[in-house]
This record gives structure tokens, sequence and C-alpha cells, in this order.
């Protein structure tokens, strides 16, 4: 399950840096709302993958490590908060420069002709 | 206490010439006449304990932990060089009183002077080498602005920038030495290196510490090949040049070879490195000197001449040597500063300090043709001045070395050719402007300069004189006091006018004959030198520079391309570079911790996570698309939370996937609808390779980390959850009691990121296509009744289970964050069906103040504690009985959870809800704000 886990985490960062890669704005967004999924599940299982060990104080012996879920809870709305603000900001610049491109005008960047 | 003041004094009187008006001219100059006469009594009233061998010390802790203390020592060396700081630094002060003109800006000069003054007492007397280099680094600072006084004249700054890129590079060299000798010895402090000095010359480091330190000095002391940058730096005044470049800061880099002699000399590397550098400056120096056709580029050229003198003296090492090198220290302070002041009382008072305009001043300027040919004797070594008693200790120290073996012979010789040529110079100084025909073309009358602008010359020609027919009377205790600091052996100071006839005076005999020759015949010599192409030192500095700036240039533009998608990989290749070696070192990736099967559930919960997620990655150009696998992507995380025992982040998860993917497809409305040809295959490949090496990396960082066990610090909060914060979910009990103070932040960082999101909506008129990508218009309904209805009905029951959500999260899965996610996505749902218009009818408040309420109401729950005599967010809570409902707990921490529902709800509408209404007439415009 580790393995399992820790691929999947694996290929879910490589995508986003791929995304993150892109010459325009809306993949770079994309990239950045996956790659903190890729964080967070990553942040997550520093507590360990623990199976129907809820952290609420009931009947159970034994708790999952509730301390990285709380971290984890509030990065997932920073994250929010953060994706908001990229995704606006591009709007933005579409407003402002007309293109969606994130490499300055005069560069003379092949990528610059997609 | 006294020594404090003496170094503080002239940096506290640095903004005395600020003090008084800028008229009053006499008034600055009184001022730092008694700032320095008063250092410099101080400074007399602690010879005697010096010169008995007892150094004045003081010691202020400052940095102990980095070896760094404000620690001062005045033994015999500081002695001699303070002495020399201060007296002659008085002198220049009377003399440059007289020397500047009503144009020139008073203050600035005297506040530099002082500021320099102040700074080479401070590398005289540290006791810490890192607080001298401090002081030396001050010195390079402050004898850039002096050369730089006239700031008007392209030269001065030119020479100005010569000597602080010199100069400063030197010291950066010196920082270097000093910090590997430290560290041999351990400490910084003089008296502990001294005690190391054995261990630091064994050292495998003691040749590369040499070498930086004798950097740092020969730089400041304009030792060839560095010595261009002197004649330069005559651009300055010429009282700045009599003091910086005759007495003061060119002896700094002598007095640290001095001060570190003990430590660092009597080897044969400092023995070669040094002497050999200092006779190649004295007779690169000498021979130049006399072509120079500027008064003080000839005092220049005869100053880096006479350092290398005593460089070499330095070098050679012997008691006798150390002894000459001291006495000449003195000595060529000064006759040269007196020399400096007769160049500029010429310049001053005939207006052209040119050899070639000037001669005949003779009869113009007779007191001054009098003191010019004393000193001037003095620097030629004419017998009964002080410079002959040096010169010729020099000649005894240059023949009793067998340093050189079967060449020893060469170095008496090479001194006898720099002290002809020395000879020559002096002469040329003194014939040159004096006698011959009368000079007609010049740009003054020339006369006599006003008496107390000759009384520092008459000063310290008499001191010439004094020296040298009684040294034993005036110097021999001073000389007594240094050399016992620098040489570590016993040795009495025995100065003698008299040898007896021996090869030295020989020398000396063979120096004034040679002299006279090459002055008379330097016609020839002068033709001989002329068919030597010779470099211009300042446009070759000018053109290093320039190289060196064109490269950097080049390098930025290289690099800086404008291309952020370039920067982002060098950033992640970069990445890759430094984590690889690190991941290498990893030896087993699997650890010991025993793992989880794996289930059929979860396989297939891996693959559509990734399949998606590959998807998205692939099929990036078809936006919409896209985004429908992110949206899979960020559902099955969800999943995984809620698979791995984190309902809490699997609901939060669930609704922040809603909202940010709705946002999303908004933003979309706003992008280019045709996305134009994909990457080159090139460009791909690489992208490929770099996530590919990240995503690896990532993948078995996290293998190693699951595969481990662990030691949390979680039991506590598991412990104290019902107890000390009285709720049963562990994780919310975390967010808003125990790590109270990190959610606060949280929501302040998410009411920021709504109020910048709301400035960037601002003012905003995006182009909105009114069809599709093909040209079909948009739907005429715009909000389908059916979905309107169904909405309207939703919104009740979504904000019923919100507030429960909120208040069962104490307890149970649930609280502020999943609560306002859900009010938040239910409003927008009402966006959507029923239209902007629909809602705002209904519900006008501005979301800006909501954010604002639930960001204080969780302050002032934080802050309320306080006035119950609790740290701040320290939560409280009891359990009330309601009627119907039953027993109910009620807890602090609810009303700090309110306040981050609150400030959720508001900063998401506020994000989304500002978005959509770009679209509408409601449109964010400047006088909403």
């Amino acid at each position: 399950m580790e393995a399992l886990f820790s691929i999947t985490v694996g290929v879910l960062t490589a995508c986003s840096v791929y995304l993150i890669l892109r010459g325009r704005s809306f993949p770079i967004v994309m990239g950045l709302t996956m790659l903190s999924y890729a964080v967070n599940l990553f942040l997550f299982s520093t507590g360990r993958l623990v199976l129907n060990q809820l952290p609420i104080i009931g009947n159970q012996a034994e708790y999952t490590d509730p301390l990285p879920q709380a971290f984890v809870l509030t990065a997932i709305v920073i994250g929010f908060a953060m994706t908001a603000y990229s995704i606006i900001l591009a709007v933005r610049v579409r407003g402002e420069l007309g293109t969606d491109e994130v490499n300055a005008p005069s560069t003379k960047d092949e990528e610059t002709s997609r | 206490m006294e020594l404090a003041l003496i170094i503080l004094l002239p940096f506290l009187g640095a903004m005395l010439p600020y003090a008084v008006p800028a008229q009053k001219q006499l008034n600055i100059t009184s001022l730092v006449v008694a700032v320095t006469s008063i250092s410099l009594i101080l400074l007399i009233s602690q010879a005697p304990a010096v010169i008995a061998n007892v150094p004045v010390r003081l010691a202020i802790e400052w940095l102990p932990i980095l070896g760094l203390n404000l620690s001062f020592r005045l033994d015999g060396l500081s002695l001699l060089f303070a002495s020399l700081i201060l007296g002659i630094g008085l002198l220049i002060v009377i003399y440059a009183h007289y020397y500047l003109t009503n144009q020139d800006n008073r203050p600035k000069f005297f506040a530099c002077l002082l500021l320099f003054m102040g700074s080479m007492l401070g590398i005289v007397t540290s006791d810490n080498l890192i607080l001298m280099w401090f002081f030396w680094e001050l010195t390079s600072i402050s004898s850039f602005l002096l050369i730089g006084y006239w700031s008007h004249e392209s030269q001065a700054r030119r020479g100005a920038r010569m000597s602080i890129a010199i100069t400063g590079g030197g010291g950066l060299a010196l920082l270097a030495g000093i910090l590997l000798v430290g560290n041999i010895a351990g400490s910084y402090q003089l008296d502990a290196i001294f005690a190391a000095a054995d261990a630091i010359r064994a050292h495998a480091l003691y040749l590369p510490a040499l070498l930086v330190i004798l950097l740092g000095a020969f730089t400041k002391s304009a030792q060839f090949p560095f010595q261009f940058w002197l004649p330069h730096a005559m651009s300055a005044p010429t009282p700045v040049s009599a003091y910086l470049h005759s007495a003061t800061m060119v002896k700094a880099g002598i007095f640290l070879m001095a001060r570190l002699f003990p430590v660092l000399g009597g080897t044969p590397e400092w023995f070669i490195i040094v002497t050999l550098t200092g006779l190649t400056t004295m007779l690169f120096g000498a021979y130049f000197a006399l072509f120079k056709t500027d008064l003080k580029g000839l005092l220049a050229f005869s100053t880096v001449s006479h350092l290398g003198l005593i460089t070499m003296l330095l070098g050679l090492g012997s008691a006798g040597a150390l002894l000459a090198a001291l006495f000449h220290i003195l000595n060529h302070a000064t006759f040269k500063a007196a020399l400096f002041m007769i160049a500029g009382i010429i310049d001053h008072e005939a207006g052209s300090r040119d050899l070639r305009k000037l001669s005949g001043l003779r009869k113009f300027m007779p007191y001054t043709m009098v003191l010019a040919a004393i000193t001037a004797a003095a620097m030629a070594g004419v017998p009964f001045l002080n410079g002959f008693l040096s010169k010729e200790m020099f000649f005894v120290e240059s023949y009793q070395q067998h340093l050189f073996g079967g060449l020893s012979w060469l170095i008496p010789v090479l001194a006898t050719v720099g002290a002809m040529l020395s000879v020559a110079y002096s002469i040329r100084f003194v014939h040159g402007v004096f006698f011959d025909k009368v000079a007609d073309k010049l740009p003054k009358q020339p006369h006599e300069p006003p008496l107390m602008m000759r009384v520092p010359v008459i000063i310290l020609a008499i001191m010439c004189i004094g020296v040298g027919i009684a040294p034993m009377l005036f110097v021999a205790e001073l000389l007594q006091a240094a050399i016992a600091v620098v040489n570590p052996y016993p040795y009495i100071v025995e100065v003698q006018l008299w040898h007896g006839l021996n090869l030295a005076l020989l020398m000396s005999a063979l120096a004034f004959l040679g002299g006279l020759g090459i002055y008379f015949n330097r016609e020839e010599l002068l033709s001989f030198n002329r068919q030597f192409e010779h470099h211009n030192a300042k446009d070759i500095f000018a053109k290093t520079v320039k190289n060196a700036t064109n490269f950097c240039h080049s390098l930025i533009n290289r690099l800086e391309t404008g291309s952020l998608q370039r920067y982002v990989a060098a950033l992640l290749i970069l990445t890759i570079i430094f984590v690889l070696p690190e991941i290498y070192q990893i030896t087993q990736l699997t650890g010991s911790r025993a793992q989880q099967p794996i289930n059929s559930v979860a396989i297939v919960g891996a693959i559509m996570i990734m399949f998606a997620a590959l998807g998205t990655a692939a099929f990036h150009h078809h936006r919409l698309q896209a985004l429908m696998m992110l949206s899979v992507v960020g559902l099955m995380v969800s999943l995984t939370f809620i698979h791995f025992s984190a309902p809490d982040l699997a609901l939060t998860q669930l609704v922040v996937e809603v909202v940010s993917i709705i946002l999303m497809i908004l933003a979309l409305f706003f992008m280019p609808q045709r996305v134009p040809n994909a990457s080159s295959s090139g460009r791909v490949a690489r992208d490929i390779l770099i996530a590919g090496f990240i995503g690896g990396i990532v993948g078995a960082i996290n293998f190693a980390i699951l595969t481990r066990p662990f030691a949390s610090i979680s039991d506590f909060f598991i412990e104290q959850a019902v107890p000390g914060g009285g709720g049963s979910n562990v994780v919310n009990v975390i967010l808003v009691d125990f790590r109270g103070f990190d959610t606060l932040g949280e929501i302040t960082v998410l009411a920021i990121a709504a109020a910048g999101i709301h400035k960037l909506l601002n003012n905003l008129r995006p182009f909105m296509p009114s069809s599709d990508a093909d040209g079909r218009p948009w739907h005429s309904i715009k909000h389908p009744l059916l979905a309107k209805i169904i909405a309207q009905m939703i919104l009740p029951l979504a904000l019923m289970v919100s507030i429960y959500i909120l208040l069962r999260g104490h307890n149970l899965p649930g609280g502020g964050f999943i609560a306002g996610l859900i009010t938040a996505s239910a409003m927008i749902l009402q966006y959507m069906t029923s239209g902007v218009d629909w809602v705002k009818e209904r519900f006008d408040y501005n979301y800006q103040s909501v954010v604002a309420v639930g960001v204080m109401i969780a302050l002032f729950t934080g802050l309320g504690s306080w006035f119950f005599g609790h740290a701040f967010l320290t939560s409280w809570f009891t359990h009330l009985d309601w009627p119907v409902v039953g027993e109910f707990e009620f807890a602090t921490a609810m009303l700090f959870d309110i306040g981050v529902y609150l400030t959720v709800v508001g900063a998401t509408l506020m994000i989304l809800a500002n978005f959509g209404q770009m679209t509408t007439k409601h449109r964010p415009r400047q006088e909403n704000l």
C-alpha cells in the first residue's frame, strides 16, 4: 500500500511539474492546484498510512496522528486561496496585456510561438 | 579610558565641522585642531607607560561568541604609528586651513579627514584582528571620500574609484587571511595569535594565509604590482596626499606586516616574497619617479619606492632590519609629508606643479626653497639628516644578509642603484623647481605662502635635522618600545651617526655620485626610457573594469531572458542537482515499518488518480476536459483522506474541490478560447524529463518516509483533547485550541488573499466572448428554471447542515472551515442558477465586512483570555443544560471557530461572487471601493 501511495504522489508531482513548465497561465494554475494535492498527500502521509483509527476520541485503543491532519486541513484552504489568487492574476494579466503567455513579450524563446 | 577617548575623539569630532556655520572657516579649523590636539595629548600621557613596556589595554565585550571584542591595546608599535597619525595629522589640519580655497567644502573635508584619522588609530590600536580589519575597511572608505573630495573632477572620481577597488579588494583578501589565521590560533585576539605563532607557521594553511594577508598589505601599501593606484590618487587635495600617501594610509600595510611579523615572519616564504616584492617596488618606483613631470607624481612614485624599501627591510627580518624599517617609517613620514606640503605650496602660490613649467622659483620663494632643500636632502639620505641614518642602516642590512646564497651580493648592489635613483629625483625636485632660469609662463605670480602655511613644514624640517643629529635623544625610546613588539628577541636600540669608514658609507658615497651622474645625464635616460611603450595604468584598469562589467552584462542577458518558463526549469534542475546526491546516500529505501496490505479499492483509486493526473497533463490544451480530469484527481484525493482515517480532511478537500473547480471554469470564460499549437518536441521532452525526475524523487522520499517508524509528538494532543480542550475531535481541537494561533494566522492570510483578489478585479475590463470557439452563440436561457428551483430548495438545507457541521466540529468531523465552505458553496449555487441580480436583490451584504468580522471574532476570542489572566487564545469550556436539546457543551473555542467560519464564508464568496460579477453590471469599479 505504501508503494502504491508514494507512486501516486510521485505521478501527481510529475504531472503538476510538467503543467507548471507550460508557457500559458491556465495550465500553470492547473499545475499549481495539482501540486497542492500532491504536497497535501505527502504532508498528510508523514503521519503514516493508518486505516480505521480516526483521530476522534472514543472507543478505540489507538488513534492516527492528528497533527499532520490539522496542518493539511489548513493547507488545503490556503491552497485554495493561492489557486484563486493565481487564477485571478492570470485573468487580470489577460485583461491588461491581451495574452495569457507567461514569458516576457520580447523573449526570443521558441516557446512564445505557442 | 584615555585609550578609548584617543580613538573615539576623531570619530566624534567628525561631526563637529558640520555643527558650526560653514562661513566660520577659522572656527572649523580650531575645532578640528582642538580634537586632534586633545587626542595627541592623551596619547602622550599614555606614552611613559608604553615605553616602560606596559601596554595600555581596553576591552569591551561585543560579540564574544564570534570571538569579536572591542579590545584595544597601545603598545610600542601602536604608539609609534599613533604618534605619526596624530602628530602629522595636526600639522596637516593647520596646513589644510590655508590650502583650501573659499570654494571648497570645508566641513566635508575636515569631517572626512577626522574619520580617516580615527580609522587609522583604530587599525594601529586594535587588539583583535577582526576589529582591525573593520578599521582597515573604514580607512579604505574614508580615503575614497578624501581622494574623491573634488568630486566635480573626473580625475578625482577615477582616482578614488581605482584606490577603493584595489584597497577594498585587498581588504577582502586580508579578511580571508585573518579568518585563516584566527581559525588556526583559535582566537582573533593578538595575544592568543602571538602565543600560537609556532603552530601557525607549521600549519598546512600557513602559505595560503600568508599570501592573502600579504595581498592585503601590498595593495594597501602600493607594492608592485599594485602600485599603480597611488599615483592616480594624487588627484586628491595636497593635504590629503601629504597625510594619506606619505604618513598614514599607505603605512597601514607596512604596519600590518610589522604587527604580524612575530606570527608570520621569519620563514623562507616570508623572506622571499616580501623581500623581492619590496626590492622590485623600490627600484620600480625610484626609476619612474625620475620621469614624472608632475611634482606630486614624482613624490608619489618616490613614496612607492620608499615603501618598497621598508617592505624589503621587513622581509629581511633580522633585528637590525626591523629597527631600520621602523626608523625609516618615522623618517619617511616626516620628510615626505613636508615635501608634499611644499609641492602644495608651490602649486598654491605659483599655480602649477608641472616641472616643465616651473623653474627658478628661488627668487620668489627663498624660504620655501630652503625647506625643500632640507627635506629633499633627507629623502636623498644626506648626512646629518634623518634619512641618512635609516638609509645607512638599510645598507648595512643589505650586505649583511646571506639569504640568496651565491647571489646575495645582488641585494646591496641593487640597493645602491635604488639609492642613486633616489638621490637623482631628490635633486630634480629641488633643482628643477627652484634653480635654472626664471619661469615666465606661470599662471600666477609666485610668492611666499602665509607664514602659518609654512609652519608645519618648518616643524617637520626641524624634526628631520633634530633626529638626524641626535637620534638617540629624540627617537630611541620610541623605537625601543616598538622593536620590542615586533622583534621577538631582546634588542637594544642604538643609532649612531658615525659608523666609521665601512661599506655602508661607501655605498652612500656611490649613491650620491651616481645620483648626480644620473641627474645630469637625465636627457639620455629620458630618451632611453621613451623607446619603451608605456601602458597607462589608468587605461589598463579602466579596460579591466569594462571587461568585467561587459562579462557580467552578457551573463545577466543570458540568464535573465524574460522567460518565466526558463526560470522555473532552471530552478527545478538546480533542485534536482542538489537533492540527487542526498537521495543517493539512502542505502535502503524500504524502512522497517510494517507495510499495509494492498486492497483492490486502493488499487482502483490509485489508478484513477494517476490516469486523471496524466490526462490533465497530456490534454491540457483542451482546457475544459483537462479541468474535468483535474476535478477527478481532487475528488479521489478526498477519498484517499477518508480511506486513511482523516474524515476532516476528506470533507474539506471535497468542498474546496467544488469551489475551486467552479472558480477555474469561471476563469476559463475569460481565457483565450483557441490555444495555439503545442511546444516543440524538444521542449516537451526536456519538461517530461524534469517532471519525471522531480516526481521520482518525491515518490522515493515519500516511500522512504512511509516505511520508517516514527515517534510523534501528538500523544500530548490525543491525551489532552478532551480534558484540556473539551473536544473529542482532536484535529479540530488542535486547530481551534492547541494551535489556534496558527489558525488565526491562516484565516488572516485567507482574508488578505481575498482582499488582494478584490483589488485585482477592480476596474478590470476583460474581453468577454459572445460565442464559443466554433462561433456558436451562448444559450439564450442563462438560468434554467429546474436548476434554479432545486438550488433554492437546497439553500436552507445546506445552511442547516453547515450549522450542524460547525457546532459538532469540536467533537465529530466538521468545524469552521468545512462549515464555511459548505455555506459558501450553497451561496455560489444560488449565484450560478439564479444570477447575480437575483442574489443581490435578496442578500446585498458586502463580503469584505463578513471577512473582517470573522477575523475580529477569532482575534478577540483569543484576546478575551487575557481578561481572565490566561495566555492568548487559552480556551475555556463548560457544559450547559439546555431544555429540550439536553446537555450542551459550550467552549470559547467554539467562538473562535465561528470566527473561522465567517472568514471562510466571506473570503470564498468575496473571491467567487466578485469574480462572477465580472460578467454583469455589478462589475467592481473604482467608485464601489
